[in-house]
């Protein structure tokens, strides 16, 4: 059984002002407790970075926070409503979750790039594609390069600017740096700096030291005990 | 008709002679298909023999709504088999059922409408037959890629999902291979037929002394119905059952999701 607790900013903060909250979420498999009464809260703009070991449920909070995935019990809010009465559809296109091992799918850049204007009914914007492109060192020729000769790198690159086209409102990063190397991290790093700096809040989960080190606030998850790890930039 | 085939019992008894050399090879060849053999040949020669008669009877009276239910049960029958290509699919026997009812009522009336057929029990039974075994089949190939794909490109669907995407831009890809692959077979045996084989309609008509070129226009007019039923069957089932993998909450259903 894992148990979790996470408090942001401070415990008496006005739920109404968070951008999401988590009040005592439980997730279970069957008889497997993956967590228990988890309670997080969210402000607008802040940059959490959630840690711990592996196997801590770390990830399953943040699929919830994606709504990826339900809890068995617990109450979740987002920008001052009950999450889970807004169309999941919509929730998603607010609240995006980039994944461990993201998969590019079509054959080419631009079958990736495209795809958050297809599902919006929108006509492409190669002006954004590019600009989006040039923000993570990659030249706009590389909307025509097929998936399979793109580097590790540079597909974690393209997979997080997939989840930027339209700017959501909180952006879920799981494990995004993990297996990049120093020049790919620091992209990375930039790009999620750039997408701050323009008011984006950010969930972040890694085992990576420098990105710990750098984070405003800090919160472990610890299997079986409740944690609580609190530090302020 | 001076031609037609007559199968008395006892070429029948002689026949069944090349059951046993099927038997022989699968004993000889250790492939422990020896049971499955002589359950299957006997089960076809009980339902063939009740077939026949019920047929006779039906043909006889010659009644609309036990024509209407004679099809009912194929149709029955045909999506419980096809079901069996779909387990671990949530009620994927009425995606079955409603997939079928709809490339055979389709098919039917655009053939009695066009004049192919009649609406007389000789006509219409067997013509279903065809139709739904032919959708059954496809079905069956539908769910077996479905449930394939699902799990092979499981993390393609989740970040379309994540994305923003809609149930059906998470799946449209796998549907539409899934339709593919139902109506490839029916494609690919149209494109072969008279120069690999001898179709069933036509070699059945050939055999009752019908005019081979006679019986062509028949079998013309099968392709027709059978691409039309194929296809019907497979976007039909295709589309009810991929829903099935989805939850209320527009998630991928997995073991470990619990749902909420």
């Amino acid at each position: 059984m894992f148990y979790a607790y996470f408090r942001l900013n401070d415990e008496s903060g006005d739920t109404m002002t968070a951008l999401l909250t988590m009040t005592d979420i439980d997730y279970r498999v069957g008889e497997r407790q993956i967590l228990t009464k988890i309670n997080l809260r969210l402000e607008k703009e802040s940059n959490l970075m959630v840690v711990g070991p592996s196997g801590s449920g770390k990830s399953t909070i943040l699929q919830i926070m994606a709504r990826m995935i339900s809890p068995s019990a617990g109450q979740m809010t987002f920008d001052g409503h009950d999450a889970f009465t807004y169309d999941p559809m919509v929730y998603r296109r607010r609240v995006s979750y980039c994944f461990q091992q993201p998969t590019l799918f079509g054959k080419t850049v631009a079958d990736n790039l495209n795809f958050p204007f297809e599902i919006r009914n929108q006509s492409v914007d190669e002006t954004r594609q590019h600009e989006l492109l040039a923000q993570v060192n990659l030249s706009p020729d590389y909307l025509n390069h097929d998936i399979t000769g793109l580097s590790g790198g540079e597909r974690q690159r393209v997979a997080l600017i997939r989840n930027l086209v339209f700017v959501p409102d909180i952006l879920l990063l799981d494990e995004v740096t993990t297996g990049l190397d120093t020049d790919n991290k620091a992209i990375v790093h930039s790009l999620v700096d750039h997408y701050r700096d323009r008011g984006g809040t950010v969930v972040w989960i890694t085992h990576d030291e420098s990105e710990i080190a750098a984070a405003d606030d800090l919160y472990e998850v610890v299997a079986g005990k409740h944690t609580q790890e609190v530090r302020h930039a | 008709m001076h031609n037609a085939v007559n199968v008395n019992n006892v070429s029948l008894a002689f026949a069944a002679g090349l059951v046993l050399v099927a038997l022989f090879i699968g004993w000889r060849q250790k492939l422990g298909v020896d049971r499955d053999m002589i359950i299957g040949v006997v089960r076809a020669i009980i339902q063939l023999t009740i077939v026949g008669f019920l047929l006779k009877y039906i043909f006889a009276v010659n009644n609309v709504l036990l024509t209407l239910a004679m099809i009912l049960v194929i149709i029955f029958n045909a999506a419980y088999n096809a079901m069996k290509r779909g387990k671990g699919i949530p009620n994927i026997f009425w995606s079955s059922f409603w997939s079928i009812l709809i490339s055979t009522s389709v098919t039917l009336s655009g053939l009695v409408l066009a004049g192919a057929i009649k609406f007389v029990p000789s006509q219409m039974i067997p013509i279903s037959g065809m139709i739904a075994s032919n959708s059954m089949v496809a079905i069956g190939l539908c769910y077996r890629n479905m449930r394939t794909l699902f799990r092979d490109q499981r993390q393609q669907v989740l970040e379309r999902l994540a994305l923003g995407a809609s149930v059906h831009d998470s799946a449209i890809g796998i549907v539409r291979e899934c339709i593919k692959t139902g109506m490839q077979p029916t494609i690919d045996a149209s494109k072969t037929y008279g120069i690999v084989s001898l179709p069933g309609m036509m070699s059945g008509l050939i055999f009752a002394g019908v005019d081979p070129v006679y019986a062509i226009k028949y079998q013309i007019m099968v392709v027709f119905m059978l691409l039309s039923a194929t296809s019907l069957g497979s976007v039909s089932a295709c589309y009810i059952a991929y829903r099935r993998f989805f939850n209320d909450q527009q998630q991928l259903i997995s073991a470990s999701d619990n749902g909420k």
